[in-house]
């Protein structure tokens, strides 16, 4: 057990928003490699749980770790734990004002202090790997959204991170553009990254997932693989969720 | 609807001849008023004199004149204290949001001091104050005069530049693993500062303006000159329109420069 630590370990976590709690004694496992998919209501806290692991926001009590380094507000570990740690937004967070490539290598350039043409080439790969390497040299305000959302998880590639955190990464984009986002995301979950995705997309979730969780008022409500989840849930409130979503 | 439109009385006097009648109309009426004014109290017009004080053709060839020289002397003061406003400007700012309880307080304390110190007092402050203690001449005092004064209304600027950068850019920045200050730097004040470049141009142009008020201690700039030339020739009209006309070229060209360098950013973005 030693020898093998969990990648992420979350243990009895607790947030507050003043005297609103968003998450209530939440914990949970995910090993590397893992890809994990969680999903619930909006308002369910997943967005605040998985903004924790990466320091955007701090848990009030309870311990975070993710690859060894406790998740602590001003912490000395908070910039490695960065490094190893990529976000993919709702919202892609690109930046309006730098080239796609200079969105791409600013990170490793200024971050990791690795040169320019390492840096580049380095973007360019990953800009390979999702897809538009022919958009190096647009600004991101000139791509559409598809294309700004896999230009997003390109930049977090480039920071060779272990871990892969997407937050909605779809729910921002125009239907015909869901897919070319969802079929990277698969791309990537075949590469061996550990990751955790909040996403209501079923049939994505389906597909890599190993576990699923389920959060409804800032509690987790169920976790189990995904044959279980859907087609067995344990608890009644993740089936009507389940049936909802699955609908239409 | 062309028709119906020139018609009304606002289109007609919008009609190009009408407006550009209009105009000349308002304009010689201001200069009748004044020269009739001046004949009527019996003003002797001496325009010929002014060129030499632009500039002068002497045995020891060209020479530029005072009105040239203060006018250096404001541009350089104006230069050096804006540079010193923006600087001290960004301090305050980022002290203002940095969170910090203490770094919030004085920055409040600063701002509020200063926003409600008439720019007189503090010059005499300066000067009269701090001058003998920190051994200040006079242009050093009124540079730091004119800095602090602006930087307290820069400060405000660059705060609203960086709170119109949307919250999701610190968020990626922090998510690549950029410190603060990284974030800062290649982030957030790059893009803000097409918000901040028109207030900025505005506030270059007053303290252009405010750089006057330093004649009150000799400092050798343009409205000192003015009021120098004026004890020695008694030509207060034709100085005083001239330095009017100075200033406002002086700030006339500085708005349309900046006009110029914002639509190239526009461009850019």
């Amino acid at each position: 057990m030693e020898a093998q630590e969990a990648m992420i370990s979350v243990n009895n976590v607790d947030k507050f928003y003043g005297t609103f709690q968003a998450l209530t004694d939440v914990s949970l496992t995910v090993q590397q490699g893992e890809r994990v998919v969680i999903c619930g209501p909006s308002g369910s806290g997943k967005s605040t749980l998985i903004r924790c692991f990466n320091g955007l926001e701090f848990h009030s009590s309870g311990s975070i770790r993710i690859d060894g380094i406790e998740v602590e507000e001003d912490s000395k570990d908070l910039r490695r734990l960065r490094q190893e740690v990529g976000m993919v937004f709702q919202q892609f967070n690109l930046f309006p004002h730098l080239t796609i490539l200079e969105n791409l290598t600013i990170g490793p350039m200024k971050v990791q202090k690795i040169g320019k043409s390492e840096a580049e080439a380095r973007a360019r790969k990953y800009l390979e790997r999702v897809h538009i390497p022919e958009q190096a040299d647009k600004y991101p305000g000139q791509l559409s959204g598809g294309q700004q959302q896999r230009v997003a998880i390109a930049r977090s590639l480039c920071m060779e991170t272990r871990i892969m955190l997407f937050d909605e990464p779809t729910s921002a984009l125009d239907p015909e553009m869901i897919n070319e986002v969802l079929d990277v995301m698969v791309e990537l979950a075949d590469t061996g990254i550990t990751m955790v995705c909040v996403t209501h997309e079923m049939g994505f979730a389906r597909k890599v997932a190993d576990t699923m969780v389920f959060m409804e008022s800032g509690k987790i409500v169920e976790v189990s693989p995904p044959e279980k989840f859907f087609t067995n849930p344990e608890s009644e409130r993740c089936r009507m969720f389940l049936n909802q979503i699955l609908e239409h | 609807m062309a028709s119906a439109k020139r018609r009304t009385l606002k289109g007609f006097l919008n009609a190009a001849p009408v407006a550009i009648g209009l105009y000349i109309v308002v304009i010689f009426g201001i200069f009748w008023l004044a020269f009739n004014g001046a004949q009527a109290m019996g003003y002797n017009w001496q325009w010929y004199r002014m060129p030499q004080y632009f500039y002068r053709l002497t045995e020891d060839g060209f020479q530029w004149g005072e009105i040239v020289i203060g006018l250096m002397k404001t541009i350089q003061l104006s230069a050096t204290a804006f540079f010193f406003a923006t600087l001290l400007g960004l301090i305050v700012a980022l002290l203002r949001l940095s969170g910090l309880v203490v770094g919030t307080a004085v920055a409040v304390a600063f701002l509020e001091f200063v926003r409600n110190m008439p720019i007189l007092v503090l010059l005499y402050l300066f000067y009269y104050v701090l001058g003998p203690i920190f051994k200040l001449d006079r242009y050093t005092a009124s540079i730091l005069c004119l800095a602090v004064f602006h930087a307290a209304l820069i400060s405000e600027i660059f705060r609203a530049g960086i709170n119109s950068v949307p919250k999701g850019q610190w968020e990626g920045a922090t998510s690549i693993g950029m410190t603060k200050s990284q974030a800062y730097r290649y982030i957030v004040l790059p893009q803000s500062v097409k918000f901040m470049l028109p207030p900025m141009t505005g506030e270059l142009v007053h303290l252009v303006k405010s750089s006057a008020i330093v004649s009150v201690i000799a400092v050798a700039e343009l409205t000192t000159i003015g009021r120098n030339l004026i004890s020695d020739t008694y030509m207060s009209f034709e100085i005083w329109f001239t330095i009017a006309v100075v200033y406002l070229i002086l700030t006339l060209a500085l708005s349309i420069g900046v006009t110029r360098i914002e639509k190239k950013f526009a461009v850019q973005n």
